[in-house]
């Protein structure tokens, strides 16, 4: 491997997650430059039984890409090589390394863009995207990655390399498709090492339209109506309760909120191939909305300009969040009935402490992110009255526990109450065989029971046994 | 005053990153999202403040431009203007329509309409020229505040007191009215339009004009000859000692 650093200094930025919530304690970390220095680390560390933890980006928000221990971290950020577009397919080839916006800016160039947006763009990498199945906020008008992966080159733990993108083209029906087993494992079944994607047409023109709703409700037939109205122009439909945009105002203090009233603040995002078409249809989903009750009040950006600033307000939130202090951050789906219950309930259960409790998300993918802020730090009290009740609550009205984020090391212990055992026993055997001696990503995604371990536990890091490699 | 007119132009959208076209005869146009040039809409929104303080009865929007142009006036109406005029010319309005055809445009248009007010953006984002408003004033034989950082028309409306940016620093001029003023970036923060106002903007009076027909030469006096993007940024260069920087400061960078 061309680079690879060592001890305590070196390796801490690669221990730490972004929210700096989890830390591990790697004392070593390889950065390879190729898939074949990719197979070399993984063949040297399978053979030596050392665990290793991909890493992209780190911005996962599960802790799923630092390490829990000492694992070697496997870095990506070399394979950063965009290898081009396919203009006439559509389909952008590229390292597992390269950075979201990165892509997204080289294929606006040539009048494409990413089939995903989220707010870490400017620091994930493509190859972690697919390896969490990403969502972000066009997930609405794009659907999921898992649609637009149309090949992956990945390294199993024994090194040994798997290239199904080597046929760049969106139909290809041949065989298992072992890329759709990479997307969203996590980094526990192989190193993704090159992706081939699938990318729409970057639309010319977008508009922005930000409205308060009364209740939640009311935001609920904004939604229904966004879809009746704008159909195949919305490109994202967000939600703000007011805590959630309180906070983005209070840490981004230059922008404010352009519209009054209500309880809720719904983001609607039209982006199509002809201006005075998508405005005609926004007007008329304004116009509808308002009839029908469901808008007390909304402005539209007239310019990209403004159209950034009302999205910073929505996008601003995450951060505000865990920068006010310790955040207990949840990323849920629900039924669309049932999204903002959560929500009231958790404010219920917490009455007793001070905190600072916000719901907003993806309403068009029915996805809640719930964020329960604590300015004094972290307080086991406030943890032990969220957890495990979010997850059983979430579970008990038929909704899932991780609805983007993945599960990480956050989650295993309660896959159960999403899956089945018959479905984790499946998962388990998988990651056995793929993976017999257990060193990719340990402790993440499948619960130790279930996966079990490998001969010679406990897994070490033996600096006396390294090779020069 | 009675009436303020209020000049928009539809450019590029600021924040669109601009192509030249494979001729290299302009910037590419086809499919690139286009709006009211920032300036238009500052300008848009001290109209309707004036009227909002009672300091005017009517504001009208207008445009020079191609048919487009007709959704710009429509922001301007959804902003709280009152009126539109669209004058009609598919002459391209970046490169093709020059400043001074514009402000002979604009003059026919004011001979029509008696402003006591005219307010434009400083320039356009596009040509940036910055002449339409100092020529428009000059034809109109009407006193002029460029570059408006602060507007305060009197009680009296006989008069305006402009604070102009200047290189130095900022003037503090009295003019008397009619007057042209142009707005620059500090004058005000315009609004976003609203839901009640986008849905009145439809029914509001626009009335399209021919250029052609209001007796303009609009035939152009400075052609553009060839357009072509920044030459890409040289990567940095790192330098061993004290006296090499200041070597290539004195030798290369010319700036010593």
């Amino acid at each position: 491997c061309s680079r690879v650093l060592e001890g305590v200094d070196a390796c801490a930025p690669y221990n730490t997650d972004w929210m700096r919530k989890w830390e591990g304690r790697a004392r070593v970390v390889a950065e390879p430059a190729s898939t074949e220095e990719v197979s070399a680390v993984l063949k040297h560390c399978d053979r030596r039984r050392l665990a290793v933890v991909p890493q992209g980006g780190k911005t996962g928000l599960v802790g799923g890409s630092v390490p829990v221990h000492d694992e070697v971290v496997l870095s990506t950020r070399r394979l950063d090589k965009i290898e081009g577009l396919d203009e006439d397919t559509g389909v952008a080839t590229c390292g597992a390394g390269v950075v979201l916006a990165d892509l997204d800016a080289f294929l606006r160039d040539k009048g494409f863009c990413a089939p995903l947006d989220l707010g870490a763009a400017g620091t994930c990498t493509v190859g972690g995207n697919l390896a969490t199945n990403a969502g972000g906020v066009r997930f609405v008008r794009y659907g999921s990655l898992r649609g637009a992966t149309v090949g992956v080159e990945f390294v199993t733990a024994d090194g040994t390399v798997v290239d199904c993108a080597g046929t760049p083209l969106r139909k290809d029906n041949t065989g298992y498709a072992l890329p759709q087993l990479l997307v969203g494992s996590e980094g526990t079944l192989g190193v993704i090492t090159k992706v081939a994607l699938a990318v729409p047409a970057a639309p010319s023109s977008v508009g922005v339209a930000w409205l308060a709703c009364d209740d939640f409700g009311a935001v609920r037939r904004t939604l229904r109506l966004a879809r009746t109205h704008l159909g195949e122009v919305l490109s994202a439909i967000e939600f703000l309760d007011l805590p959630a945009r309180d906070a983005a105002l209070r840490a981004q203090p230059d922008l404010s909120d352009p519209v009054e009233g209500g309880s809720f603040r719904v983001l609607v995002e039209v982006a199509g191939s002809d201006a005075a078409h998508d405005d005609e249809k926004l007007n008329r989903f304004l116009e509808a909305s308002a009839e029908a009750g469901a808008v007390l009040d909304g402005v539209v950006a007239a310019s990209t300009t403004k159209a950034r600033e009302l999205w910073r307000v929505r996008e601003g939130v995450s951060d505000a969040m865990s920068n006010a202090g310790f955040v207990f951050k949840y990323d849920v789906s629900l039924p669309p009935a049932r999204l903002y219950d959560l929500v009231d309930e958790a404010r219920a259960r917490l009455a007793g402490f001070e905190l600072d409790v916000a719901g907003y998300g993806h309403v068009g993918d029915s996805n809640l992110h719930l964020n329960v802020c604590d300015a004094t730090g972290y307080n086991a009290a406030v943890h032990e009255t969220l957890e495990p009740w979010v997850y059983e609550a979430v579970a008990a009205a038929g909704g899932s526990i991780s609805a983007e984020h993945g599960v990480g090391q956050c989650k295993p212990d309660h896959l159960h109450l999403n899956k089945p055992a018959a479905a984790i026993d499946l998962m388990a055997a998988i990651k056995r065989t793929l993976d017999p001696n257990l060193i990719l990503n340990p402790y993440k995604v499948l619960p130790a029971a279930a996966v079990g371990r490998p001969r010679g536990f406990p897994l070490f890091c033996a600096d006396d046994e390294r090779d020069d490699e | 005053m009675r009436k303020v007119l209020v000049g928009v132009k539809r450019v590029v959208d600021y924040a669109v990153r601009v192509r030249v076209s494979a001729d290299k005869s302009g910037v590419e146009l086809a499919n690139t999202k286009m709006s009211m040039n920032p300036f238009c809409e500052i300008a848009v929104e001290e109209a309707i403040r004036l009227k909002e303080k009672g300091a005017a009865e009517e504001v009208v929007a207008v445009s020079i431009g191609p048919k487009q142009a007709q959704e710009t006036l429509r922001s301007a109406l959804a902003m709280g203007c009152d009126r539109a005029i669209h004058v009609q010319t598919d002459i391209r309005s970046d490169q093709g329509l020059n400043p001074l055809a514009i402000a002979q445009l604009l003059e026919k248009v004011v001979e029509k309409e008696s402003p006591d007010l005219v307010i434009v953006g400083k320039q356009s984002i596009d040509g940036d020229h910055a002449t339409t408003a100092p020529m428009l004033a000059e034809l109109l034989g009407w006193s002029q505040a460029t570059f408006a950082a602060r507007l305060d028309v009197a009680a009296d409306g006989a008069s305006a007191e402009v604070e102009r940016e200047t290189d130095a620093g900022t003037e503090v001029v009295k003019l008397p009215l009619p007057a042209v003023i142009s707005a620059d970036l500090r004058l005000n923060t315009p609004r976003y339009p609203k839901l009640p106002n986008i849905m009145k903007a439809k029914k509001k009076p626009l009335e399209a004009l021919e250029a052609a027909d209001l007796g303009v030469d609009l035939a152009p006096t400075l052609v553009v000859t060839g357009v072509a993007p920044p030459p890409d940024r040289a990567a940095g260069v790192t330098v061993e000692s004290v006296d090499d920087l200041v070597d290539k400061l004195k030798n290369e960078a010319a700036v010593i």
